[in-house]
């Protein structure tokens, strides 16, 4: 079966000189949901951005169903992969909610009911229904994640790239949440430090650390590798 | 986390001013405006006819005439810039006494001008603060829209709105952390706060600090609009057509302004 999205030794290097993806190479198939988990500045949301299509690789191969677009048109990235950025508020600009789903299906062109259905159904799919014609500030922060869920959800991408879901959440919270990414049927990539949310939702691990990948497999072997979770500031759950 | 309920105008209440379409709403309310700035000096009656106008929008909106004066009052003070034609109008003085050096007279022309300006400003806040009050900001971005403001414009209003709050919590954060850090002297008598330059330096710096973070936010949400397909063009949906509910108030509305303007100008 050829992956979804396929990278080998993606290099990127922010324009300050900072060398943030150092050789990363990864395959990630067709609903396969992956934890990124590593320390601060490990390169987890610099990697979500580049294959997003919203950062382009300073070198490296970057193969979406086989076919490279390395150094093609990153737009088609962004039209295979949604990405939930990690504060809310960056991502729900808009006055309303209703505004803030909308915004994706809008600009792939759909006809103005097709925009009203995929609204619909992204917020019914998060339970955020009744907030359509809400100020997206005076939600909660579980809330506003649910809804920054649904502006991915709406685009109906295949492969969906979250940055730190559970942040920021009480318990009940961050139990909605977990709730829902399990419900969804997405091929998911989802970078984060809650290790129990690593147990208890994804079968596979990738630990980063200083821009290289260090580990790729099983959560129940690497979540047990204790001396390698401790060598990358980690802890088991 | 710190949530602050930026005071926003909008009342959610239920009325037949809520109900009116927000366009209609908007053309109406600049409409008015416009008509107060047309009216000449001392056009009394259409002052009054105008006030009554907006009287019973306060009242119809459930706002209450009271609070809309009280909110109107906010920004009267502005009104004192024109002050000084009370002594420069031409016409015969009625009033002359020294100051200083000076002899200065008030002139009959200049308190009918100054009060014209005062009763017409006022007129114009109370309709604006129905307007804010009864119409959700949303809405009133959608009416933009649709009486011709460029959308990338709204747009930004939009954004602008949308984010004033975010930037108030995070000043309010920030100073929070500023005070739990001031304490008072230990020893009576000490001197704590360091000096005034100090002081100004440090809260320089703070206002540097939330520029660059507003700036970092920026960039944050430009990626998530690039995300989601942004391309520098301003998209929306197409708005609801107004519906014929709504042209009886439009028409009577401009009717009663145009009314107005003529009783000011020809009474």
């Amino acid at each position: 079966m050829l992956p979804l999205i396929e990278a080998e030794g993606l290099v990127y290097v922010y324009p300050d000189g900072h060398p943030a993806l150092q050789g990363v190479s990864l395959r990630i198939y067709r609903g396969e949901k992956i934890a990124l988990v590593g320390p601060n500045g490990a390169g987890k949301s610099t990697l979500l951005l580049v294959l997003g299509g919203l950062l382009r690789p300073t070198a490296g191969i970057l193969r979406v169903e086989g076919e490279d677009i390395g150094n093609g048109d990153p737009r088609r990235l962004r039209a295979k992969a949604g990405l939930v950025f990690q504060d809310p508020d960056d991502q729900l600009f808009s006055p309303t909610v209703f505004d803030d789903v909308a915004f994706g299906p809008i600009y792939q062109g759909l006809s103005e009911q097709e925009v009203r259905e995929r609204v619909d159904q992204a917020l019914e799919a998060v339970g955020m229904t009744w907030a359509a014609s809400r100020v997206s500030h005076h939600l909660s922060v579980g809330e506003k994640k649910r809804v920054a869920i649904a502006t991915v959800l709406a685009l109906r991408p295949e492969l969906m790239l979250l940055d730190e879901p559970t942040a920021g959440l009480d318990p009940r919270g961050r139990r909605e949440l977990i709730r829902l990414l399990r419900g969804l049927p997405q091929t998911m990539l989802v970078a984060t430090h809650d290790m129990r949310l690593v147990a208890e939702l994804f079968p596979r691990v990738i630990v980063m650390d200083q821009g290289r990948i260090v580990a790729d497999g099983p959560s129940h072997e690497i979540l047990r590798d204790e001396a390698l979770l401790e060598a990358h500031g980690l802890e088991p759950p | 986390m710190t949530h602050f309920h930026f005071h926003d105008p909008y009342q959610p209440l239920d009325s037949p001013v809520h109900r009116l379409d927000p366009r209609v709403k908007l053309v109406l309310a600049l409409g008015f405006i416009l008509t107060a700035t047309l009216l000449p000096a001392g056009a009394w009656l259409s002052y009054a006819l105008m006030g009554a106008a907006a009287w019973i929008g306060a009242h119809l909106s459930g706002l209450g005439i009271r609070r809309v004066l009280r909110r109107s009052m906010l920004a009267l003070p502005f009104v004192l810039a024109a002050l000084p034609v009370v002594f420069t109008a031409p016409g015969p003085s009625w009033l002359t006494f020294p100051l200083g050096p000076w002899l200065v007279s008030v002139r009959g022309e200049g308190v009918i001008r100054f009060l014209s300006v005062l009763l017409k400003s006022w007129l114009s806040l109370q309709i604006a603060v129905i307007l804010v009050g009864t119409t959700a900001f949303p809405d009133l971005l959608m009416a933009m829209r649709a009486i011709g403001v460029p959308r990338f414009l709204v747009m930004t209003f939009g954004l602008m709105w949308r984010y004033l709050f975010l930037l108030v919590d995070e000043a309010i954060r920030m100073l929070r952390a500023r005070e739990a850090r001031s304490v008072a002297p230990e020893i009576p008598g000490r001197r704590v706060g360091g000096t005034l330059a100090w002081r100004a330096r440090v809260t320089g710096r703070m206002v540097g600090t939330l520029f660059l973070r507003t700036l970092e936010r920026g960039e944050r949400i430009y990626m998530a609009m690039v995300a989601r397909g942004y391309d520098g063009e301003v998209r929306m949906l197409s708005m609801p057509s107004l519906s014929y509910r709504d042209l009886a108030p439009l028409i009577g509305g401009l009717l009663f302004l145009l009314g107005a303007l003529l009783l000011g100008w020809m009474f």
